[in-house]
């Protein structure tokens, strides 16, 4: 496979500020919350342990980590740019707890796009804000910025030291 | 990678002042970066990313394996147990101490950035540094009275060269009314 042959192929010329990312939604089952927690080596009993999360921690149930969130936000803006989008910030908030029987759905929009500023690397820049809801509750805010390539045969994971601008 | 960052309040002790700026907790993670972890949270996430399963489009993006940038700071969690331990190790510890230099027993993360440099690789052996950057004055919010704290994670490589950067702002506190127990829901509760 050629790296001009990967998809999803998101060039910088496709995205619109303004447009929205395709909606992702997750049913989360028991096995969501204890694997993202034992993933992200997080042994933290509220994220495993019904009777701790509920009698101690005064929760409905075990609750999805912080950590696995964000691999989460991270598998949902590269199932939109393909592996050549590569991120450089992400900032996020957290603002409710999300639970087993529970359905997520991400949401994101494109805030700003910046051109390639550099002829040789032809990478440029956008800066998306993402939204994790479970039914009417807003749970987490996060905005991210991501390197885009401008052409077909440009990469961003290949800049490095001062070319690296996240 | 710099962020804007709050004034320091004038009232902290003494200790605490003198951490505001200093490196603090320069630690290697326990074991070099594997790839374990990586296939595990992609199946956590259901994140079919060909640049972390097809081994052909590793190596032309990023020239082989690379870790998933918003695992960085699953590397500087220290083991549940390991020989020799005599009582549970926690990530972030500057925050700990914090809380009990301040006399704060209870503390919420509210913001959390995370800026990816170098890709990380399996084999690398990073070396995790915490820094303190401010500690505001006392200020009441919905949970209780308290101090807002900026700190950081650094992460450099065996190279030297920056991986990650990750930023925190905590919300350290004293419970005034038992309600407040029940208005903070989030996870990060610590």
């Amino acid at each position: 496979m050629s790296a001009s042959s990967i998809t999803p192929h998101l060039l910088l010329e496709d995205i619109v500020v303004g447009s929205l990312l395709p909606e992702l939604t997750k049913e989360v089952e028991p096995v969501t919350v204890v694997l993202g927690a034992m993933a992200s080596r997080d042994w933290r009993p509220q994220h495993h342990d019904y009777k701790f999360a509920t009698e101690n921690n005064g929760l409905e149930n075990i609750i999805m980590n912080t950590p696995n969130l964000a691999a989460w936000f991270e598998r949902y803006l590269t199932d939109w740019t393909g592996p050549k989008g590569r991120l450089g910030r992400i900032k996020f908030r957290m603002k409710d707890s999300i639970y087993p029987g529970e359905i997520m759905r991400f949401l994101g929009t494109v805030e700003s796009v910046e051109p390639a500023q550099d002829a040789k690397s032809r990478v440029g820049w956008v800066a998306v804000s993402t939204e994790l809801h479970s039914g009417e509750k807003l749970c987490v805010s996060c905005e991210a910025r991501i390197a885009i390539p401008a052409s077909p045969d440009a990469n961003p994971w290949s800049l490095r030291g001062e070319d690296w601008r996240p | 990678m710099g962020e804007q960052r709050m004034e320091s309040a004038e009232d902290l002790p003494e200790v605490v002042r003198s951490w505001i700026g200093e490196e603090r907790y320069v630690e290697k993670t326990e074991f070099p970066i594997e790839m374990g972890y990586v296939l595990t949270t992609l199946s956590a996430t259901q994140n079919a990313n060909a640049l972390y399963w097809d081994e052909a489009v590793a190596q032309e993006l990023t020239g082989g394996p690379i870790t998933l940038p918003t695992m960085a700071s699953v590397w500087f969690r220290p083991h549940d147990w390991s020989p020799g331990r005599t009582k549970p190790a926690v990530a972030l510890q500057l925050h700990f101490d914090l809380k009990d230099e301040l006399g704060l027993p209870e503390a919420v993360m509210s913001d959390n950035t995370m800026v990816f440099g170098e890709p990380i690789r399996p084999g690398d052996e990073l070396t995790t540094t915490q820094i303190l950057y401010s500690v505001s004055a006392r200020k009441t919010t919905k949970l209780g009275t308290g101090r807002f704290w900026d700190f950081g994670v650094r992460m450099v490589n065996q190279k030297g060269e920056l991986c990650a950067e990750e930023r925190y702002t905590g919300f350290g506190y004293n419970r005034d009314t038992p309600a407040a127990s029940i208005t903070m829901k989030s996870q990060e509760v610590k």
